[in-house]
Formats: structure tokens, C-alpha cells, sequence
């Protein structure tokens, strides 16, 4: 078994394990924590995968700032001590089978699917290439991506103010 | 190593996020299954552009996780504001619409 691939079966155990564990845990709180573990695991996959500008990225924004957020959140709507932090799931088979479904219809296609067996060279700087294409070819949608930001950043500030 | 084993697990995750979505009572508990869901997105873009030798699909993934932080944090914003009106985010009870 090559190096990538032990990393690979590590990573996709602890990622698969930090999911189920995200969406079953009874206190919300862990369920973030295990959402952390889940995106720096992610963000492992992402080296595996020869991306390591997206794997800070991922630390950075995901780990860092979404988490940060949703601590936020669960402190201030919910009551860090007492029974208020547990959470149930309801309708259980149901949703079980619907994901279940789901799981295998993509992976039937993805058996299916004449898929490269074996990854070509990495061909020069990765977040160089990143870079050049998002100031040239994408840098359209790069602005937008700015203007999104505005909007979501008005938004916030309009939910989140005091009532006058 | 092929690219079969990491879109087989962006589809574990996806359908990991799909039952949080389905199956939670809070609404933080929700948002954190669509986190979920997007990174199974993340995983396959970053995966399609190793194997196809093309920066694009990094591009794409860079988009989904910066759109991804816009969202949760208006996301947030919603709950808390729902919270505020109704002391409560549980989606069961937030039954607003019902006549």
C-alpha cells in the first residue's frame, strides 16, 4: 500500500467518523467540535490531492471563521448549561433511508463511470496557476464574489441589529 | 491511486450531511448537515481538478468555501433573529406559516 494511499483510508476514516458523529451527537456543542475535526481532515484530503492553497483556506475560513460563528450562535440562542443543549433526531428511518438512497444512486454512477485510475504529474506551481486564473479568466465572478460578500455582510448587520 | 475512492467518500459525506438536514430538530443543528453537504462538494471539485490536470475545478472550490462562509453567517443572522421573536430554534416549532 502506497504512502497516499494509507493517508487516503486515515483520513477517510477519521472524516467519516467525525460526520456521523456531527450529525448524531446528542449536545450540540460537540456536534461543532466534530464539524472542526471533520474540516481539518478535509483540509488533509485537499493535500493529498496536491491543493494545499485550498487546504489553508479550508483551516483558515472554514475551521477558523465558520466554527467561530456557530459557537456564537449556540451561545447566544441556547443556554450553555442545563438540558437545553441536547438535541434529538426525528424521523430517523425516514431520513436514513432517503440518504441511503441517495448513497447509492451517485454510487452506482460512480462505479459506472470510466474514471483516469492514476493521477497525472503535477504540473508546476498549483497556487500559482490558482492566482493567474482567478486575476485573468475568472475575474469576473471574483469581483461578484466581492459584491456577494457586501450583500451578505448588510444582510447580517440588518438581521443581527438591536430593535429600535 | 484513482479517483474512484474520494468520490465514493464526498458521496459517504454527502449523504452523512443529507440525513443531518433530514433528521435534526435545531435549526443550528441543520445548518451544520448543509456544511456538511458542501464539503462532499468541495472534496470532488478539488479531486476532478487533480485528476483532469486543471486549476478551474480549485477555482470553483475556492467560490463554494468563500460562498459557503457568506451563507452560514447570514444563516446565523436568520436564527438568531428567529430566536430573538420566538425563543426558540427548534424547526419543528417554528410553524409561522401554518394557518
Amino acid at each position: 500500500m502506497s504512502l497516499e494511499a494509507a493517508g487516503f483510508w486515515g483520513l477517510a476514516l477519521v472524516l467519516l467518523a467525525s460526520s456521523l458523529a456531527v450529525v448524531l451527537s446528542k449536545n450540540l456543542f460537540h456536534s461543532v467540535l466534530y464539524l472542526a475535526l471533520a474540516l481539518v481532515a478535509t483540509a488533509g484530503v485537499f493535500l493529498l490531492l496536491h491543493a494545499e492553497f485550498l487546504a489553508a483556506v479550508q483551516i483558515l475560513l472554514y475551521a477558523g471563521g465558520v466554527i467561530t460563528i456557530v459557537v456564537f450562535a449556540i451561545v447566544v440562542t441556547e443556554r450553555l448549561v442545563g438540558e437545553r443543549l441536547n438535541q434529538t433526531n426525528r424521523g430517523v428511518a425516514a431520513g436514513g433511508l432517503v440518504s441511503l438512497a441517495v448513497l447509492i444512486a451517485i454510487g452506482l454512477f460512480v462505479m459506472r463511470a470510466p474514471l483516469p485510475h492514476a493521477a497525472p504529474p503535477v504540473a508546476g506551481d498549483l497556487t500559482e496557476a490558482i492566482g493567474r486564473n482567478l486575476l485573468t479568466r475568472y475575474v469576473l465572478p471574483f469581483e461578484l464574489l466581492a459584491v456577494v460578500f457586501l450583500a451578505a455582510l448588510l444582510g447580517a448587520l440588518f438581521f443581527a441589529r438591536k430593535e429600535e | 491511486m484513482g479517483l474512484q475512492p474520494y468520490l465514493l467518500l464526498a458521496a459517504c459525506l454527502f449523504a452523512i450531511g443529507l440525513f443531518g438536514v433530514l433528521t435534526r430538530r435545531n435549526a443550528i443543528g441543520i445548518l451544520l448537515g448543509i456544511e456538511l453537504m458542501l464539503n462532499a462538494v468541495n472534496v470532488n471539485l478539488v479531486a476532478f481538478a487533480r485528476y483532469a490536470a486543471d486549476p478551474a475545478g480549485l477555482i470553483f472550490a475556492l467560490f463554494t468555501i468563500s460562498i459557503t462562509v457568506a451563507e452560514v453567517a447570514l444563516g446565523l443572522a436568520i436564527v438568531i433573529l428567529i430566536f430573538r421573536v420566538r425563543r426558540t430554534v427548534e424547526a419543528d416549532r417554528l410553524d409561522l406559516l401554518k394557518g
